[in-house]
């Protein structure tokens, strides 16, 4: 189909030395030298804020863009439950090489072996620079560090700080940036917003940037572009993602010409609050972790509205361990989420829609005590009954599976880098590691590896060969990157039409949740690219976006984030439809096993699917990457 | 359910400011507030009017980001949650609801219910950090910290830098907020090199910042979502006292 051969310049050598091979062989750059380039980060989570830090530490001028109000808020903030490291520290059999195996396996086979070995491997140094930073740790009498498990593994390798970690971990990150910050070497742009990419003679060399307060687009030249900018989630607009995530610098990068890989992996969370009803602005998730010591169950008898206490025990399906006893409620994601779907949709759900599953804690506080189910859970279940109104230690929560996190991103190299020199992703905006599905506890290990460990190191070979030269803003490029931002946003005001941009986004979730959601068939997918190219005409005639642009203003920054998401959706559709097989997340009900598991197909799509841009996203062009596999040898996943 | 809205106005910073009145219908009392709020902004953009404009990001209760003074307390009537957290099933049917920015002179308005909170960000760069660079960290177990010290520290780690407690102080003080992060740091082994200079640098920069000071009113408790304790706040004074004593301002200074 195409001729471009994607480099994904992996380094020679068995596995266990590829990245100290190529540590020891990259360029480097003076440390005298380095004060002279800038580079230009974009986000503030884990991945961004860990990448701007550290590289500030090493002497680099280094600009750090976040939407929010502080570089705290970034929405790494809200991950639970924890963060995975191969330290062995527990004595259960633990290894760099089985949290690799268990990763490549949880993707089910669909991520690149020496990406996911390196993580594995830098998993060890995350904890210790945590731990050095004062990030508090769960931690045993003895003084020790403490562990929990999660989904997918059958060690515990889980480190946590209560039901905080993502909180923990970024402030973590955010200390050292505000260190930066007071140093001098980090210039913090808060309420930022990128809205372009700027690219001269082929390499990223700025971005332009709405001010959210007072609308004017700024321009920020540097001799490298980071993108640590999170997933597309809320293209479902129901979601566990913050209100403000959005695709949008990632997805105008990949119109400036950086490919998009595996648009169509993602994960849907099987732990998170139901749905209630209209208004609602998110789900909530409830961390994985519950799943160490919550059951999964239904009623036995369908459209059984008994309360949960009334079922006695022999009247309950506790359906993962039923299905899958070897791993039960701790199976993977995308399995659990899939598992609870297909219960409900067989009529066996709770609550008002029918549409949940109950999570029970009843044994495990008999077994352990109250006391211990409060220390472990304390806040989440407090967060449960804020929302609910309901006491998770006496009646069973309640859930089920949202959007959560997108394995898809922008596609890099083992460098990190795109295919736009200069341009790296960190993080959840690029698409590396975690193949068809991520395992629980693995986005905080990512997006710490990539900004931490690894852009600090990948970054010098680069700029080594790239001179700082003393660009600024004044170059033409810039100016017509400015215009094209502002022309966007006159056409968006000048609209005027009768429809709200939540009113176009809501129609954009509910396509892509019932076609592009957890089951997905060849049918349902060419009537989610139909449906979505009609609704994206509507919204360039008919959209209501009010005010101006030079003012705080949400409805014009969401009408931007949306009006990328009608194109991004399309692509998720397509490349859902290209994919014929099912694994991980991606479920295509035409490829499924005797019992309903995702059938694979590695004769066939054995490869990471990227996509480059080509004006209308109907012409998108699908690039393959082989992935080859010589230490995890592909089998159908079991978990029985 | 229904209410009466009375909601703070202010265009930009150097605007007056005034209250103006709305009427919301048919509000589940499941919504959290904020959803209440953009059902709200939804019919003033289907009237081309200007929506009332306020923070919020990850409508959870952990980012910090959103925070309002709701009939005069911060995040509103319930003890413990945010503004993302608190459910209209809190207020009775019909009543009328107050609803205004978190005002303190270290947080000018820069729009209807948003303040600009980035003194919170200088006080962390003052010194909230522990000066590590990536990549010189020992073992993570290499130092054993007893169990309770632990929790003590993520006790008051737990902050998420909303600004409530500022916003509910009479003297609009920022000493749970820099307390907070003074004892995670001071109770961990791992803080104890920078602590002196540290407290020191902290609290300059809460005077310089405009914050006012504590008189023990202990409302920034009450307020704070996250039950953050104003124990952090005596231990914020002794490290203080413990700091100018051992010379630590000397230092500071340096």
């Amino acid at each position: 189909m195409s001729q471009v051969v994607l480099d994904a310049k992996i380094p020679k050598g068995p596995i266990e030395d590829k990245w100290s091979n190529h540590k020891a062989s990259v360029k480097l750059v003076n440390p005298a030298n380095k004060r002279k380039y800038t580079i230009i980060v974009v986000g503030t989570g884990l991945a961004g804020a860990s990448a701007a830090a550290s590289l500030a530490e090493l002497g680099y001028n280094v600009l750090n863009f976040c939407i929010q109000d502080s570089p705290r808020r970034a929405h790494s903030v809200a991950a639970q439950g924890g963060i995975n490291a191969a330290k062995n520290y527990q004595n259960d059999g633990d290894s760099v090489f089985r949290l690799f195996h268990d990763t490549i396996k949880g993707g089910d086979y669909r991520a690149r072996e020496a990406n996911v070995y390196r993580l594995a491997e830098l998993s060890l140094n995350i904890i210790d620079q945590a731990v050095a930073q004062g990030v508090p740790f769960a931690r045993e009498y003895g003084g020790m560090l403490a562990n929990r498990s999660f989904g997918g593994a059958q060690v515990s390798r889980t480190f946590y700080a209560r039901g905080q970690t993502g909180q923990q971990l970024l402030l973590g990150a955010y200390s050292a940036l505000m260190r930066q910050v007071a140093a001098g070497r980090v210039k913090l742009y808060a309420r930022r917003e990128m809205l372009d990419l700027v690219v001269i003679d082929g390499r990223a060399r700025g971005i332009i940037c709405r001010n959210l307060i007072t609308g004017e687009i700024e321009a920020y030249a540097g001799d490298a572009v980071c993108l640590a900018t999170g997933g597309y989630s809320t293209v479902y607009y129901l979601s566990t993602n913050a209100v403000n995530s959005n695709g949008t610098a990632a997805w105008r990068c990949f119109k400036k010409g950086a490919f998009f890989a595996n648009p169509c992996f993602t994960q849907i969370h099987p732990t998170c609050l139901p749905e209630t009803g209209s208004g609602q602005s998110k789900l909530t998730l409830m961390s994985e972790s519950l799943r160490n010591d919550g059951r999964v169950w239904v009623p036995k008898k369908k459209g059984d509205t008994r309360p949960p206490h009334e079922i006695p025990e022999d009247e309950r399906d506790y359906f993962l361990e039923r299905r899958y006893p070897a791993f039960g409620n701790l199976v993977p994601r995308d399995i659990a989420s899939r598992a609870a779907k297909a219960i409900c949709d067989e009529g066996y759900g709770v609550g008002p829609t029918g549409r949940a599953v109950y999570l029970d804690f009843a044994e495990a506080i008999n077994r352990l005590g109250i006391d211990v189910i409060r220390e472990r859970y304390g806040n989440l279940f407090d967060m449960y009954r804020e929302i609910t109104g309901e006491d998770p230690y006496k009646t069973p929560m309640r859930i089920y599976p949202a959007p959560h996190y997108t394995m898809g991103g922008l596609w890099v190299d083992y460098n990190l880098m795109t295919t736009i020199p200069g341009l790296y992703a960190l993080g959840e905006a690029n698409f590396s590691d975690h193949g068809a599905n991520r395992l629980g506890a693995s986005a905080l290990m990512q997006g710490l590896a990539d900004g931490y460990f690894i852009i600090p190191v990948t970054i010098g070979d680069f700029l080594a060969d790239h001179r700082p030269d003393g660009l600024s803003t004044d170059h033409p490029a810039f100016a017509q990157a400015i215009k094209d931002v502002e022309d966007q946003i006159k056409r968006l005001l000048s609209i005027k039409g009768k429809k709200t941009v939540r009113e176009f986004h809501w129609e954009l979730g509910r396509i892509m949740w019932d076609y592009v959601g957890m089951a997905r068939n060849a049918q349902g997918l060419t009537k989610a690219i139909s449906d979505i190219r009609a609704l994206r005409e509507e919204f360039w005639k008919n959209v209501k976006v009010v005010g101006e642009n030079e003012d705080y203003n949400k409805s014009l920054e969401f009408a931007g984030r949306v009006a990328d998401y009608l194109e991004l959706g399309e692509l998720m559709a397509m490349d859902a439809l290209d994919r014929e097989e099912s694994c991980g997340g991606h479920f295509r009900e035409e490829y499924q096993t005797p019992d309903g598991e995702a059938l694979r197909r590695d004769d066939l799509f054995c490869h990471v699917s990227v996509w480059e841009h080509k004006g209308d996203i109907k012409d998108s062009v699908r690039h393959k990457e082989p992935l080859e596999f010589e230490y995890v040898k592909p089998t159908q996943r079991s978990y029985k | 359910m229904k209410f009466r809205l009375k909601i703070w106005r202010q265009a930009g910073p150097d605007q007056p400011g005034r209250f103006e009145e709305y009427t919301v219908d048919n509000i589940s009392p499941d919504m959290s507030f904020l959803e209440m709020l953009d059902e709200l902004n939804e019919e003033l953009v289907r009237q081309d009017k200007d929506p009332i404009a306020f923070d919020s990001d990850c409508r959870e209760g952990i980012c910090g980001a959103c925070g309002l003074m709701i009939n005069g307390m911060a995040h509103g009537p319930k003890l413990g949650c945010t503004t993302c957290e608190l459910r209209m099933r809190e207020f009775p049917d019909g009543s009328l609801i107050t609803v205004e920015p978190f005002r303190a002179d270290a947080f000018p308005v820069i729009k209807d219910l948003v303040v600009d909170r980035s003194a919170l960000d200088r006080i962390i760069a003052a010194g909230g950090y522990i000066s590590v660079n990536t990549g010189s960290a020992p073992d993570a177990n290499a130092i054993p910290i007893p169990k309770e010290i632990a929790e003590e520290a993520m006790d008051a780690a737990a902050c998420i830098g909303c600004g409530a407690c500022v916003a509910a102080c009479p003297n609009a003080s920022a000493a749970l907020f820099t307390g907070a992060k003074i004892s995670q740091l001071a109770l961990l082994p791992q803080g104890h090199p920078e602590r002196e200079r540290r407290v020191i640098s902290m609290v300059n920069q809460m005077d310089i910042e405009g914050f006012g000071n504590c008189s023990n009113h202990g409302e920034c408790e009450a307020a704070c979502p996250k039950g953050i304790s104003i124990v952090n706040i005596a231990r914020m004074r002794r490290e203080y006292i413990r700091a100018v004593r051992t010379g630590g301002q000397v230092r500071a200074s340096v």
